[in-house]
């Protein structure tokens, strides 16, 4: 796949699944979409070892950008990142974004070719100002 | 009575991991709920699923040099703790591994610790005074550097940790609630004083 990747990383997994399913519909199979949600115990939180392997499922070679809902997901993420490390690490970027509405922003614009850049740049519009 | 490096080269890397995982594990429940006060309640829980699995690996840790044990110990909690806490202890540890001659001496622990410390602070975008893990580390580190005994270090820390209960939260979870953070003991806080004070207790038996 030379489309962006899409990973979207919820404290429910839930939210990230659900989250997936409106990436799906709204934007298709053009995608490499990856979710993950939840701690070890079922419960809600987000933990490094699901990021690394949703990363690792929605892997492209054009690169991936990662959704994220609260502060424990963007901190989580960026330890996952810098644990994939290498040169994959500088092809993986985290937005500034909703996660519902900047997983289906970002996904749109990966559908059609755009860089990771361009996907990026996308979903940090939705970000507050 | 001061740390030196016999005393850090002498030290019963089993017994440093059960006094952490102990200690963790009996105040699980006060770290919960401090943490319900401030955040989203799962501290506690989190953080004892983090040292019993370190606790898990304890003897095939335990015949490794220490900054060896000290990494393997970070990257665990990375990949069990779950939540922030996990990327913020486990890079607490993996830092102090990385910077750790495999016999250190105090100056060379205090020069680690203040490495690691702010590789805490870049992680979560941090700093001192934001009623955070920080506010323990920062005084901890001063006071190795300071050539302070365990016992005393760890004092600095119960007391920095009790000083965050006037500060309002400016980062993570407990950042929503503003004003309302204030007049609670920060759960990070804590944890990292209840870490100082069993390290602290090994070090002094070992010594």
């Amino acid at each position: 796949m030379k489309n962006v990747g899409i990973v979207i990383v919820s404290h429910s997994p839930k939210v990230a699944e659900g989250t997936a399913d409106m990436v799906r519909q709204m934007v298709g199979e053009e995608v490499p979409l990856a979710w993950c949600g939840g701690n070890p115990d079922g419960g809600l939180g987000t933990q490094v070892g699901a990021i690394m392997e949703a990363i690792d499922r929605a892997w492209s070679e054009a690169g991936v950008a990662v959704l994220v809902d609260l502060g424990g997901a963007e901190t989580n993420s960026e330890m996952a990142i810098e644990m994939i490390g290498g040169p994959r690490a500088s092809r993986i970027v985290i937005c500034n974004a909703p996660i519902v509405e900047g997983a289906v922003m970002a996904a749109t614009e990966a559908s059609g070719g755009a860089s990771l850049k361009e996907v990026v740049a996308t979903a940090h519009e939705l970000a507050p100002a | 009575m001061t740390m030196d490096a016999t005393a850090m080269s002498k030290i019963d890397l089993p017994a440093l991991i059960d006094a952490v995982a102990d200690t963790i594990s009996e105040h699980a429940d006060e770290l919960t709920a401090l943490d319900q006060a401030i955040g989203d309640g799962d501290h506690g829980l989190n953080m004892k699923r983090g040292f019993e699995a370190v606790r898990a690996e304890s003897a095939a840790l335990a015949g490794q040099p220490l900054p060896e044990v000290l990494r393997a110990i970070g990257t665990k909690l990375v990949m069990t703790v779950g939540g922030a806490s996990g990327p913020l202890f486990g890079t607490l540890f993996m830092s102090i591994g990385k910077e750790l001659p495999t016999e250190p001496s105090r100056a060379d622990l205090a020069a680690a610790l203040a490495k690691a410390i702010s590789a805490v602070a870049a992680r979560g975008k941090s700093q001192a005074g934001q009623k955070t893990m920080l506010d323990v580390l920062y005084p901890v580190q001063a006071a190795v550097a300071a050539g302070k005994s365990p016992g005393d270090v760890a004092d600095v820390a119960d007391g920095a940790a009790e000083a965050t209960k006037p500060l309002k939260a400016i980062r993570g979870r407990a950042s929503f609630l503003g004003d309302r953070s204030i007049g609670h003991v920060d759960p990070g806080a804590r944890s990292s004083a209840l870490i100082v004070r069993a390290v602290a207790k090994v070090m002094e038996h070992s010594a």
